[in-house]
């Protein structure tokens, strides 16, 4: 009788498919049959396969089964389990890079750790078991560093690897390690930011709730090189399981003497708490995180002084991203010169984006740096469903830009990203397609950071909110001449006076989209039309030839705007008309025609 | 009898007395406020008062704190509390439209909650079901690829379950 180990994942789109239905189904198949203790069941958050969801992945072997329903379940019990033959028709056979994956690990380690690297544990460990992550190199990393390494060796090795910060701003590691190292002790805090702030993205989440203790290791051996005892992980209280799983690791690192005093006979001693966040965005940035922790309200403040010299509780501060500290230990143990191998000139090593929007495959992708746009979306993402065009690739979330088609083979790397005139950020990266209007996502991203900025400075608080005003006319169909320009110097103006990074970038999406989408704005003030079909007050409805005079329309018209007789061509009262849509929807044959 | 008022004033009270004695106790602050809500479903004037005396933090400075971070409630939740996804992903995918049913529907705009205090309902910001775009949740449970005539249909199975 072989030993299996199922993993399911139960990241919130496999739970919405009703993934623990799915568990109580296979536990109670598994019970039947008495194969209980053969067979172990891991739970994991999001793999980031999320279209194929639910699915199952059956180790050893890699068998991924995707869109699993409950009948299926018997069936891989008996024949997978029971019988050792995976089924070929439920596994997934594309070869989408998540899937690959799996299968290269088994085998070739090498090419597998190319691609992930942050995310090399996630759905093959059990993240509830220390014994998995040490049965995988957990810890050796922090073995090696306090018993063969100077904290100034550490520092020389993540500055040689050419980490950035992947929290946004790309910071190099390795310096701000160093800054922090030089201050003065003995109280310094190492806080791992897990605040995951822009409004589409959970990488920071998958990578917690996949493989928490990576993130602990990482954190453990920041806290030796600059000279600290103490840690923090800022979380959003949004992700209760992420801070589930973080609390059981910590639990487990303790027991291990892992954590607390004298961290495995040596004489250093490091402990990590966690803090919970409480929905504020500007509290990703790191001195309004700070303020947070402290149990203030979370506004920024001017730096300098930085974090590395007068942080949380005044003391030196060394704060790193959740994707940054989960890149240490590999770091240590491959060493710096096997990860800036991977990577372009000034990006080292791989980012993970989470792919969503008009795109076939949704979910996490972890690629080498310079990997291209188009790589992402098309060879790993699938392209657009239903035949649509490609309109736009969003990155860095409310920070970042749009960029078009025709920048889909920019490489992802913090400069290239940047002169596209979008940002790396922390990884959200969202398709559009033909029915997204441009100049509605700018608003829609603009509404988001007006929305959450905190006050504090004139330039971020009022000018936000102006920028805003001028869209909503735009969209409205009220836009005036010059109103382009007059976003342009005011989103200018923004960037450069506001306090933090979050007024610093909040006019980013407008001013790329006028940049790359200039003609749509024209478009919408000029001609008061919405290409896209969104601006709802822009759109015009007229009945077409194809009308047979049925009458639906006619009846769902909330204002009566339609007239007609049966079995005759209806006409809709342009004045009357409020333009809901109601019509366009009901109409069976097509014969509404909206522009 | 102690009513269960009385049992969440002690379970704060206790919460916040075995808190690391260290000199930044004041930190612990939005932790206090986590448990209260965890308690009491919100944080009430009164709940306010209460950490303002067990912590020696001045109420108005709470207050400060309650109100800048969104995840904190002030007043009472529903017993449906529907949060709307209007992350980018949902966004592009119509999220919009599904906000706007709720509200015709339930008649309430977000923020509010219904007169028979069934329903409570937010905006949020990417619940990480991106795959099923448009997303709500509803208390804990997730339903995906909304539409207006789904909301329609989630509305009226929730009112029934509630009689
Ligand atoms: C408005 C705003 C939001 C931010 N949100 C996050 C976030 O959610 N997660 C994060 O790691 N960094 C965030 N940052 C960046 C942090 O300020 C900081 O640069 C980062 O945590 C440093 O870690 P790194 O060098 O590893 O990237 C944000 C910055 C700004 C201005
Ligand atoms: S954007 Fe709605 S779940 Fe991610």
């Amino acid at each position: 009788m072989m030993e299996y180990a199922i993993t399911i994942c139960e990241g919130p789109t496999c739970i919405g498919r009703h993934a623990d239905r799915l568990r109580a189904i296979l536990l109670e198949e598994l019970a039947k049959r008495g194969l209980k203790d053969h067979v172990r069941i891991n739970i994991s958050g999001c793999l980031g396969m999320c279209h194929k969801g639910p699915f199952l992945v059956v180790n050893p072997g890699y068998t991924i089964y995707g869109g699993v329903t409950e009948s299926d379940i018997p069936v891989i019990v008996e024949e997978h389990i029971v019988k050792d033959r995976p089924i070929a028709r439920l596994a997934v056979q594309e070869d989408h890079l998540f899937n690959r994956f799996y299968r290269i690990f088994g085998d070739v380690g090498f090419f597998g750790k190319q691609m992930r690297i942050t995310l090399r544990n996630c759905g093959i460990i059990d993240p509830e078991n220390i014994d998995d992550y040490l049965a995988l190199r957990g810890y050796e990393a922090l073995a090696k560093v306090l018993t063969e390494m100077t904290p100034q060796q550490v520092i020389a090795e993540v500055k040689q690897s050419g980490l950035r910060g992947r929290g946004g701003a790309g910071f190099p590691t390795g310096l701000k390690w160093e800054l922090t190292a030089k201050q003065p002790g003995p109280e310094k805090y190492v806080i791992c930011n897990a605040d995951e702030g822009d409004p589409g993205a959970f990488m920071d989440r998958s990578a917690i709730e996949g493989d928490p203790h990576t993130i602990l290791e990482g954190m453990i051996i920041g806290g030796y090189a600059i000279g600290s005892n103490h840690g923090i992980v800022y979380i959003r209280a949004e992700y209760p399981l992420a801070v589930r799983r973080l609390e059981i690791a910590i639990q487990q690192a303790r027991q291990h003497n892992l954590l607390g005093k004298g961290i495995l006979g040596t004489n250093f001693d490091f402990d990590i708490e966690i803090r919970l966040g409480a929905g504020a965005f500007v509290c990703g940035e790191e001195t309004a995180l700070i303020q947070s922790i402290e149990g203030a309200r979370g506004m920024p403040r001017p730096r300098p002084p930085f974090p590395a010299t007068s942080g949380l509780f005044g003391k030196p501060t060394l704060i790193n991203n959740v994707e940054t500290w989960a890149n240490i230990p590999v770091i240590i143990l491959e060493g710096a010169k096997w990860f800036s191998s991977i990577g372009t000139e000034t990006s080292k090593g791989t980012k993970v984006f989470a792919l969503a929007g008009c795109v076939v495959n949704t979910g996490l992708v972890e690629v080498p740096m310079g990997t291209t746009i188009r790589q992402v979306v098309y060879d790993i993402g699938g392209g657009i469903p239903g035949g649509k065009r490609l309109t736009a690739v969003q990155t860095g979330g409310p920070s970042g830009g749009c960029l078009p088609e025709s920048y889909l083979d920019t490489p992802v790397d913090y400069e290239s990203l940047a002169k596209a005139g979008s940002i790396m950020g922390s990884g959200g990266m969202i398709v559009m397609d033909e029915t997204a209007c441009m100049v509605d996502v700018a608003r829609f991203f603009l509404e988001f950071t007006q929305s959450e900025s905190c006050g504090k400075c004139t330039p971020c608080r009022e000018g936000t909110k102006r920028m805003l005003e001028i869209l909503e006319r735009i969209v409205q169909g009220k836009g005036r001449p010059g109103d382009i320009e007059r976003l342009e110097r005011l989103g200018n103006m923004i960037k450069k006076a506001s306090l933090c990074g979050l007024g610093q970038s909040a006019p980013n999406p407008v001013l790329s989209t006028i940049r790359h989408f200039r003609d749509e704005y024209q478009q919408h003030i000029e001609q008061k039309r919405c290409p896209a079909g969104v601006c709802k007050a822009l759109l015009t409805y007229t009945i077409t030839d194809a009308c047979v005079g049925c009458g639906a329309c006619k009846k769902v018209c909330p204002v009566g705007a339609i007239s007609g007789t049966k079995k005759e061509k209806h006409v809709i009262d342009q004045a009357k008309c409020i333009r809901c849509g109601q019509c366009y929807t009901t109409c069976k044959f097509n014969a509404i025609s909206r522009s | 009898m102690q009513t269960t008022t009385d049992q969440n004033r002690q379970q704060l009270i206790e919460y916040i007395n075995q808190l690391p004695d260290r000199p930044y106790r004041d930190s612990y602050l939005i932790a206090v406020l986590h448990k209260a809500q965890e308690l009491y479903g919100y944080v009430s004037r009164d709940a306010m008062d209460l950490i303002s005396s067990q912590m020696q933090i001045p109420t108005a400075h709470i207050w400060g704190v309650v109100t800048f971070y969104h995840y904190f409630r002030t007043q009472p939740p529903g017993r449906y509390q529907i949060s709307v996804c209007l992350g980018t992903a949902c966004y592009v995918k119509g999220a919009a439209e599904v906000l706007q049913a709720f509200k015709d529907r339930l008649g309430v705009e977000a923020g509010q909650i219904t007169e028979d205090g069934l329903f409570s309902l937010l905006e949020a910001r990417c619940l990480g079901a991106c795959g099923l775009a448009p997303v709500c949740m509803i208390n804990d449970k997730v339903y995906g690829q909304l539409n207006p005539d789904k909301v329609g249909r989630i509305i009226n199975d929730l009112r029934k379950a509630a009689r």
